[in-house]
């Protein structure tokens, strides 16, 4: 069976640079979770904005539906894929529902405006990310966590099959994170969305994740369940970090730093 | 919840028509001052049976109010079109530098004497719109390292391409006979002293097709101004909806310019003001600075001609006066937001 999803030994350069990401293969199957975890400058973010489109691989291929994602026309493919980038910058102070609002463009024809049921949707999708206390507010008001909730929000109203996050809960406190963790797992669940999420949240990883991707110097160093990657020898590998331990508790894995 | 939330913000239909309806009203109001307003009057009983009424009302009068709305909306849409596309609201034509660009086309069009047509277009506005190309483009190139628009270097790029230009025809009419550098001094200034319906027709074959144009772009440039990568992840050709606004700006402009001279700042009040009124959608924001626009141009144009007891003031000159002041206080706002 051909994965919904696929990358299939890409690699990436900026300009005539390096390649930052070198032939990395990636499966995501219908319903599940992938992490992608690694060290800051590993190619993690690279590598999610290929999957997403907005960067066409030096070699190798993304694949979406047995098809490379390049064949795709731009606003099929918004309404499969739907991306969170880490930051997004406000130059103009627009209404949380004028944004979340765009992530109905993809099923808008070009010269017709939103309906009643996009507003809906909207609705729904700012209740799904923690958003609905926002729906009132301007983006530039917004904390950094608030701004990713509202980004996620408008991923969602994308009603996409694959969601790409670029670490969305780096701005979030623990309940916040919390509350994300479960919108996804629910998403997942309910909707059968599958989710490919950058992380440094290696907790988390191991208890919701099916699948993990690690990266070092913009190549694979590892991929498999949780328990195959998470664990501490390889982790003090891919981070660099000698004194990572790792101890698995039931269904969750903890990991830790010994000073 | 939903129902509250549903409130917050009035659909955009009813929102884009009640912003249609009130600009066309301030538009009717203004033409209908700017066709009332002037140092001679016009009797209007007496338009077909007085010769001078006549000539006053259709070769004077309606021509250049006419001109005003050409020239105020093309400035004010294209403003509205760089600031969503640079996601940047100091953004517009003069801050730019393509209105620079487009004086330094059209000087060195003046100075040759190209007062030739091709096709029933003045070669000067071809110049012009080649001049505001170059600058455009070469601001794009400066500002933009990589997948990267610094803000910064945007509105930096703007200020030298504009000062450049400034030299450049400052060199142009030194060398320049007297005649042809005189001309190029009072041109510069701005002003909508017309002479008869050609100039109108000449201006508006081809920018009402580059305003529908524009308007067609309206919700491509809402996905960017609210952030580019979102926008390609929704589906637009980023680069492609880029080079089609520069470019139909760099035409909307240039053609403004070769005709209307430096009129400052009208591209970068205006769609603020819109802004303000009907709220950041670019889907409303780009007509309604075209409407808004217009009607700008023709008040500071009627005023321009009647503040002085002795001779006309150019209305460059008023609208400069204006929007120095407003972009300075817009820069203060914008420090707010913290993106500079």
């Amino acid at each position: 069976m051909t994965p919904l999803f696929e990358a299939r030994r890409v690699s990436y350069a900026y300009g005539r640079g390096p390649l930052v990401v070198r032939e990395v293969s990636l499966e995501v199957a219908p319903a599940s979770m992938t992490a992608i975890i690694g060290a800051n400058g590993s190619g993690k973010s690279t590598l999610i904005r290929m999957l997403a489109g907005l960067f066409r691989p030096v070699a190798g291929e993304v694949w979406l539906d047995g098809r490379p994602l390049a064949q795709w026309e731009p606003r099929l493919r918004a309404r499969e894929i739907a991306y969170m980038p880490q930051t997004t910058a406000a130059a103009f102070p627009f209404p949380v529902m004028d944004v979340v609002l765009s992530g109905r463009a993809p099923h808008i024809p070009r010269f017709r405006l939103e309906d009643a049921r996009d507003r809906e949707i909207v609705l729904e999708a700012l209740e799904s990310a923690g958003a609905a206390h926002l729906a009132g507010r301007n983006v530039t008001e917004l904390s950094a966590g608030e701004r990713q909730m509202v980004t996620l929000a408008r991923a969602l109203a994308q009603q996409p099959r694959v969601l790409l996050l670029d670490e969305p809960s780096s701005a979030l406190d623990l309940k916040h994170r919390a509350d994300l963790m479960r919108a996804l797992a629910r998403l997942r669940e309910n909707r059968g969305l599958s989710i490919v999420m950058i992380t440094h949240d290696l907790q988390l990883t191991g208890s919701l994740f099916d699948r993990i991707l690690a990266l070092r110097s913009g190549e694979v160093a590892a991929a498999g369940s949780p328990d195959e990657v998470l664990r501490g020898e390889l982790l003090a590998e891919i981070y660099g970090e000698p004194n990572v331990r790792t101890r698995r508790i039931g269904d969750q894995t903890l990991v830790w730093i010994e000073a | 919840m939903s129902e509250k939330a549903g409130t917050m913000l009035a659909p955009l239909r009813a929102r884009l028509m009640v912003a249609m309806a009130v600009l066309s009203a301030m538009l009717a109001a203004a033409v209908g001052a700017g066709l009332l307003i002037g140092r001679q009057h016009v009797d209007f009983s007496a338009l077909f049976s007085d010769p001078f009424s006549r000539t006053l009302f259709f070769r004077l009068r309606l021509p250049r109010v006419l001109m005003g709305m050409i020239v105020g909306g093309s400035l004010s849409l294209a403003g509205a079109a760089l600031q969503a596309l640079f996601r940047n609201p100091l953004a517009d034509p003069f801050t730019l530098g393509v209105t620079g660009g487009g004086i330094l086309g059209a000087s060195v069009a003046l100075a040759l004497g190209w007062s030739a047509l091709l096709f029933g277009i003045p070669l000067v506005f071809l110049a012009s719109f080649g001049g505001a190309l170059v600058a455009v483009w070469v601001v794009r190139m400066i500002s933009r390292t990589g997948a990267v628009m610094l803000p910064g270097a945007l509105l930096l790029s703007g200020v030298v391409v504009n000062l450049v230009s400034a030299a450049a025809v400052l060199t142009i009419q030194y060398i320049a006979d007297p005649n042809s550098a005189l001309q190029i001094l009072r041109w510069m200034i701005g002003s909508l002293d017309v002479v008869g319906m050609t100039p109108v027709w000449q201006m508006l074959i081809p920018l009402a097709p580059a305003w529908i144009a524009l308007l067609a772009f309206a919700r491509q440039l809402h996905l960017v101004a609210i952030d580019e990568d979102t926008a390609a992840t929704l589906g637009v050709d980023v680069r492609r909806c880029e080079t089609a606004v520069h470019l139909l700006c760099a035409l909307v402009v240039g053609i403004t310019v070769s005709v209307g001279g430096a009129i400052g700042f009208v591209g970068l009040i205006v769609p603020h003001a819109v802004r303000m009124l009907f709220g950041e959608d670019l889907r409303i924001v780009l007509p309604g600075s075209l409407l808004l626009g217009a009607a700008f141009l023709v008040l500071a144009d009627a005023l321009a001609r009647t503040a002085l007891t002795a001779g006309e003031l150019p209305v460059g000159a008023l609208t400069g006066l204006l929007g120095g002041p407003a972009f300075l206080w817009l820069l203060r706002r914008r420090q707010q937001y913290g993106v500079m």
